[in-house]
């Protein structure tokens, strides 16, 4: 049984609260497994999902650089964090084209266009 | 799939609309019915005896209706099941089921796509994604780039693979008269043609094409008294792995590992009894991947595989003899145009690019960022 009340809160509205705070959350099953993105409950089993902060540190999974006319290259990443979740994100401070797949990142939450917290990564100090 | 009788069912009736850029004012519908026409020509069949119709859309949401409303159809089953470009093999799938159990007789499956008249933008916009629209992804394409970077990563792959997998397409395309693409390419051309998503450049993108299909089906005893040679449904696999790319599991291995294997078990054949494989090639990754996630090749050897020209006419495993969605057509939606391409090089009405003796043609659906995989199996025999 979720023991979510949708009425009171979203799962994306208690994310992007965190975001707003500055923490990246992900949510754990009874077990400890990872789930990202966040949702009402587990997939597979239905148990109530608990609410965990992520240390930010994580691995680049795959990369490409994205030319589009009129704006200049820019990067776009899966990276899996080191507490076992994979999320898109973007590489930042770093020519995107340098961004590399096993690169080790740490999350900084930036702004997205409405100026809302957005969590991007810079490259981190290697494991 | 469990529960399907090989070779119960047949294609009798396959045709495009007209391909390419349509005049303003066409509609998606527009481009079904004229499709549909033309393979009703095609079978000896009339408007009157289809009975069932199977379609999706991004354009047009109630294709169903829309179809029944258009052509004035009176369908006992409908179908307006929706899983991306791999759809249209899936629609074989439940056609098949509907006339085993007798639910209908005559079964339609038909798409049309105005894409290039209106924009891509315009005929498939996406839907909203909290986690990953923020970060602008440039979406289907650099999901595909990050398949083709962890692809190269992990096994070697290269630039100059890919780009054989676009040349090779283009090869094809020559041979095939209605193929958009009309100039040969060569592998220095696609690796210095306009960067998209790295590693992908322009030329490892399919076409944005006007266009659309229709085939026809029929159980097997009745498709024996009609104007054509019954193309048989022999086997038929799909497979659901995940929405968004951020949930796919391996970027590098697609669940056509599951469809192909329910479509060969079907059809009690294996990869070594295909004549023509037709696999969406909506990027030129997908070639690779699909050819060893269906078992031509062993997994990571697809680059090392195309090399060469394994692919290209003359070569060992013809692949995309209508040149494909890098060079042929790709109306936003393509699985529906390998089933045409399937089916009459079944015939044998392919011309320039027929495959000689070919009695079992492959068509391989994929949907959304490698989402959905469908893989359908047609043999000349029962």
């Amino acid at each position: 049984m979720s023991t979510f009340n949708l009425t009171a809160e979203s799962p994306l509205g208690v994310f992007k609260q965190f975001c707003e705070e500055g923490k990246l959350a992900y949510q754990v099953t009874p077990s400890g497994q990872a789930v990202f993105y966040p949702r009402i409950v587990a997939p597979q089993t239905g148990e109530t999902l608990s609410w965990q902060i992520s240390k930010g540190e994580g691995t680049v999974y795959s990369t490409s650089v994205i030319h589009l006319k009129g704006i200049e290259p820019y990067n776009i990443a899966l990276i899996d964090l080191d507490e076992g979740f994979r999320m898109m994100s973007r590489v930042e401070e770093m020519p995107p084209e340098k961004v590399s797949i096993g690169m080790r990142v740490k999350m900084k939450m930036s702004k997205d266009k409405e100026g809302r917290a957005l969590p991007v990564f810079v490259q981190g100090d290697s494991k | 799939m469990r529960g399907l009788k090989s070779a119960s069912v047949a294609i009798v009736g396959a045709a495009e609309s007209d391909l390419g850029l349509c005049a303003p004012g066409t509609s998606p519908i527009d481009l079904m019915a004229q499709a549909t026409l033309r393979a009703l020509e095609d079978s000896g069949l009339k408007i009157s005896d289809i009975d069932a119709i199977f379609s999706a859309s991004t354009q047009t949401r109630y294709t169903t209706l829309a179809l029944k409303e258009y052509l004035g159809l009176e369908p006992s089953y409908h179908d307006n099941s929706h899983i991306g470009g791999a759809s249209f093999m899936t629609h074989v799938a439940h056609a098949m089921m509907a006339l085993e159990q007798g639910l209908c007789k005559v079964a339609l499956i038909t798409y049309g796509s105005t894409q290039k008249s209106v924009s891509r933008a315009a005929a498939s916009p996406r839907e909203y994604n909290p986690y990953e629209t923020p970060y602008s992804p440039f979406l289907p394409a650099a999901a595909y780039a990050m398949a083709a970077a962890r692809h190269m990563h992990q096994y070697g792959t290269t630039r100059e693979h890919l780009a054989q997998v676009a040349v090779s397409a283009r090869q094809w395309a020559l041979k095939n008269p209605i193929a958009w693409e009309k100039t040969p390419l060569s592998i220095e051309d696609a690796l210095s043609a306009k960067m998209v998503s790295y590693p992908l450049t322009v030329r490892d993108c399919c076409l944005v094409s006007d266009g659309g299909g229709a085939i026809l089906l029929t159980v097997s005893d009745r498709a024996r008294d009609l104007r054509k040679k019954p193309v048989y449904v022999l086997g038929v696999g799909e497979a659901l792995s995940h929405l968004s790319i951020s949930n796919m599991p391996d970027l590098t291995v697609t669940a056509a590992t599951r469809s192909g294997p329910l479509a060969f078990n079907m059809a009690k054949l294996g990869v070594k009894d295909v004549d023509v494989a037709l696999l969406y090639d909506a990027f030129s990754i997908n070639t690779i991947l699909f050819l060893e996630d269906l078992g031509f090749c062993p997994k990571g050897e697809g680059g090392r595989f195309v090399q060469g020209g394994a692919i290209s006419p003359g070569g060992s495993c013809p692949v995309n003899t209508n040149g494909g969605g890098l060079s042929y057509c790709h109306p936003g939606m393509y699985g529906l145009m390998l089933l045409i391409e399937a089916t009459r090089q079944i015939r044998g009405e392919c011309g320039d690019r027929q495959i000689g003796g070919c009695e079992v043609a492959l068509a391989h659906g994929n949907g959304g960022v490698l989402s959905s995989q469908a893989t359908v199996i047609l043999g000349a025999q029962p």
